[in-house]
């Protein structure tokens, strides 16, 4: 059975009042991402993706959003490669770019953090392990560090479009796993 | 300008360009010999329509232009002006000019100030010769001679009994206004009769118990005083009497005409006879038309055919998931669900067909195309259309008005011979284009058939090899030849007329119909004609489907396109030298394209003759698609793909199926392009590793 949990856009307008931004963040293995939240639309729990031929490795395939097909993409594929191995307790983000809607596949969400634009430290370019055309910048929070991604240009339409299809290997993104 | 009078502003200029458009076509008429007094009648009301809506929105410029053309119109139509070719120039012209003034105004773009000018000069000059316009001429009863510029005017007395019936003001009149247009023409005596008021107790409020008498001094004559009744002709009494005359010394400020400007306190009453008139015109129109129609918003039926369509997915799931019950345990639920699904089908139906729309609409733009063209290059040519009234959706229509345009065009500069050149071939002078539209097959057909002189194949095969699109020693078929007029960049004309030419042409038309999911395709006689053939899908929303699986994948292909299904014996298979397979039906060798190849699907049946073969045929092509199973016939509603992924060639979109997953739907004409060309690659590959 699907569920899909809508988030609260309110906070998120009042978020703009005060200054602050807010960021959806989520895990892959032992690495924690953010978005931003404006761009979010959707948590839904993963279920099965009809393939799409002769598309990225890492575009999943299709799915049906109450009528609406989006595409899904593995992120973590993305970023390494490799897929993840699906069970029911994946989660797909449901974002919107600019002008269409796509999922994302990732292993968990883990909750909202509200932080403001000073916070967002630029990204050591040394030590990421991610291409950093991706990623707008780093959260330091207590323990954790956030990889603040923009999710625009990691899945831009024309980028995506000159990308080997499946038969190929796709040039890897980061040394993740 | 406040929200309400924007809306009426929208209606006013759909209708005008409604009535421009009926214009057209009884110019048309009147220039192949119909000579009715009704068909003037008739383009006079759409200008003067046109003109009176124009003044209350400010329009000046069509006021001004309108203006005059009416009056020119008017002329005409009491026998004053012939027709006669300039004339029908004029006419053409000034209804170009006044469309092309409708338009921008519709997308604010202003145009030059003199814009339509000529045009103008000429009609206010003809108008001077007939009496001039800026003073109305004195029109005494027919049969009289108007006076010439005089010194004097003559003003008539009338004495106007207006009794309208009880239902008047059900019809949206209001006779207030009606009195003060009379009261512009001159001076207004008016006295309301009451004697026909019911007592209270019987008074309907609705109703109209008042009648008028108006005495009415004007230059105008007894038309121009019944015109202003012209709306409320069929729901009252009218009488107009001239009771006397008299002349005066003529004053050289012209009469004031109506041109209703608003004036601030004015707006709002003046907005309101805008929207009656507007109602009343579409009253009128409709009055013409046999059946009764009603004006919507397409985004109003957009959300009722998506609605519908999801109506559609839910009960195909339902259906499903109600096969699962045991038959004995509720048969009232499957009684339910099955008659569920007969009227979702009847619905379904019925809303596509709202959308549906006759190809009458673009065909009619044809003929004054084919008629300024062959004016243009000199031919003679008579165009004939059959099948308008065959319908297509309205998404469909609105695709194909570029494309039959240019392949109407194409047959008039490439096709038709000069009527010299017809002469010598012993062809009768006058060039015949036929256009026609038919349903055949779950398909709509359109042909565009020319008795000219065919495809040039010499020509045609030197340009191409010119142009390197074929090799110069290539071995090409007669039909091959021809359909390389649709190759990119071809053409054959030697100068780029502005017309065809421009070696855009076919090639657009063909990835336009493409792009709806049609086919275009020609056949041609030298010397004796050629006939373009495109064949369109009815609809693009709702596809009839057979759901077929090959390896863990399922797929969607268009019942429409399919012949039949088998199961190869593997004697009746062949495999080609140039990597593709072919199977034997009956004699005939069809080729075979492997989804696996074609979609890279792991885990298939890459024997066909272990798995099974689905003959189909995309309107061009014939071929077989291999697939694994063939799982079942379904109803599905067409998704987009491309609204959130990009487009991926062999598919044509998606649908949702009844457990909820996405399914992918064939497009057969890609496929076949595609399928092709993987069996050979794979045939290379194959080599390439061995």
């Amino acid at each position: 059975m699907s569920e899909t949990a809508a988030l609260d856009a309110n906070e998120a307008m009042h978020a703009l009042d005060t200054e602050t931004l807010q960021f959806l963040t989520f895990t892959l293995g032992q690495d924690e991402y953010g978005v931003d939240i404006m761009s979010v639309r959707e948590i839904k729990a993963w279920s099965d993706v009809t393939r799409l031929p002769n598309a990225p490795k890492f575009m999943l395939g299709v799915m049906n959003l109450r009528g609406l097909i989006i595409p899904i993409f593995d992120l973590r594929a993305r970023f390494s490669g490799e897929f993840t191995q699906t069970h029911p307790k994946n989660v797909i983000i449901v974002v919107a770019l600019e002008k269409r809607l796509i999922g994302i596949l990732v292993d968990a969400v883990s909750d909202i953090v509200d932080t403001v634009p000073g916070e967002i430290k630029p990204p050591p370019s040394a030590d990421l392990n991610i291409d950093e055309r991706y990623v707008h910048g780093l959260i330091s929070l207590k323990e954790r560090m956030i990889v603040v991604l923009d999710i625009e240009h990691l899945f831009d339409k024309e980028a995506l479009a000159k990308m080997p299809t499946h038969d190929h290997d796709i040039p890897k993104l980061s040394t993740l796993e | 300008m406040n929200i309400d009078l924007e809306q009426f502003r929208t209606t006013y200029i759909n209708e005008s360009m409604e009535l421009l458009s009926d214009m057209e076509e009884k110019l048309l008429e009147i220039e192949n010999g119909d000579d009715d007094v009704e068909t003037l009648h008739a383009i006079f009301r759409c200008v003067h329509s046109i003109k009176g809506g124009a003044g209350a929105f400010g329009l000046d410029q069509i006021t001004r232009f309108t203006h005059e053309f009416e009056y020119f119109l008017d002329h005409l139509r009491e026998g004053k002006l012939h027709v006669d070719e300039q004339v029908m120039e004029i006419l053409f012209k000034g209804r170009d000019i006044v469309e092309h003034m409708v338009v921008a105004a519709q997308n604010n773009t202003p145009l030059a100030e003199n814009f339509g000018h000529e045009v103008a000069e000429k009609i206010a000059r003809i108008n001077q010769t007939q009496g001039s316009s800026a003073v109305a001429a004195p029109k005494e009863k027919k049969g009289e001679k108007p006076a010439s510029a005089s010194n004097t005017e003559e003003v008539n007395i009338y004495s106007i009994r207006f009794v309208p019936h009880e239902d008047l003001f059900t019809t949206g009149n209001e006779p207030v206004l009606l009195f003060g247009e009379l009261s512009r023409m001159g001076d207004t005596r008016v006295q309301c009769r009451t004697d026909k008021l019911p007592d209270l107790e019987h008074l309907h409020a609705e109703q109209c118990y008042l009648w008028w008498e108006i005495d009415l001094d004007t230059t105008a004559g007894e038309n121009e005083v019944r015109e202003v009744f012209e709306f409320v002709e069929d729901v009252c009494d009218l009488e107009v009497l001239l009771i006397g005359g008299y002349s005066l010394p003529s004053t050289s400020a012209p009469k004031p005409q109506p041109l209703s400007e608003p004036s601030s306190t004015e707006k709002t009453a003046d907005a309101i006879p805008v929207t009656q008139d507007a109602s009343e015109t579409e009253a009128q129109i409709a009055k013409a038309q046999p059946a009764a129609t009603i004006r919507v918003d397409l985004d109003k039926i957009d959300r009722l055919v998506n609605m519908v369509g999801e109506l559609v997915i839910t009960q195909g799931m339902l259906y499903m998931q109600a096969q699962r019950i045991p038959r004995d345990t509720y048969p009232e639920i499957l009684m339910g669900v099955e008659e569920l699904a007969q009227h979702t089908r009847e619905l379904q139906e019925a809303v596509m067909a709202v959308r549906m729309q006759p190809v009458k609409s673009i065909f009619a733009r044809m003929p004054r195309i084919v008629r300024d063209l062959s004016k243009k290059l000199g031919k003679n040519i008579r165009l004939e259309m059959s099948g308008e009234n065959t319908e297509v959706d309205k998404a469909i229509i609105e695709q194909l008005s570029d494309p039959l345009t240019h392949m109407i065009r194409n047959s008039i500069d490439h096709g038709i011979e000069s009527p010299e050149k017809r002469r010598e071939m012993n062809k009768p002078d006058q060039g015949r284009i036929h256009l026609s539209a038919a349903s055949v097959g779950g398909r709509i057909e359109i042909c565009i058939e020319d008795d000219g002189g065919g495809v040039n194949r010499q020509r045609v095969k030197e340009l191409a090899i010119t142009k390197g699109l074929i090799a110069e020693n290539s071995n090409l078929t007669p039909e091959e030849i021809d359909h390389l007029i649709f190759a990119p960049g071809f053409s054959t004309a030697e100068k780029v007329t502005d017309v065809s030419g421009r070696g855009v042409g076919m090639d657009v038309v063909r990835k336009n119909i493409e792009s709806i999911g049609g086919t275009t395709s020609v056949e041609s006689t030298p010397g004796k004609g050629s006939r373009f053939v495109i064949s369109l899908p009815l609809t693009l929303a709702i596809l009839d489907g057979m759901a077929v699986r090959c390896g863990r994948e399922q797929y969607i292909i268009p019942i429409a396109n399919i012949i039949e299904t088998m199961r190869p014996s593997s004697s009746s298979l062949s495999h080609l030298a140039t990597g593709i397979d072919v199977i034997n039906v009956r004699g005939e060798f069809i080729p075979l394209v492997y989804l696996y190849q074609v979609f890279s699907i792991s885990g298939t049946e890459k024997n066909a003759s272990k798995g099974l073969v689905v003959l189909v045929e995309n309107g061009k092509e014939k071929f077989g698609i291999v697939v694994d199973e063939l799982i079942g016939q379904q109803q599905v509603v067409i998704k987009s793909l491309e609204q959130n992924s990009d487009p991926v060639e062999g598919i044509s979109g998606a649908t949702i199926l009844g457990d909820g997953k996405v399914s992918l739907i064939l497009d057969t004409v890609a496929l076949y392009r595609i399928g092709i060309t993987a069996s050979r690659d794979h045939l290379h590959s194959l080599k390439a590793s061995a």
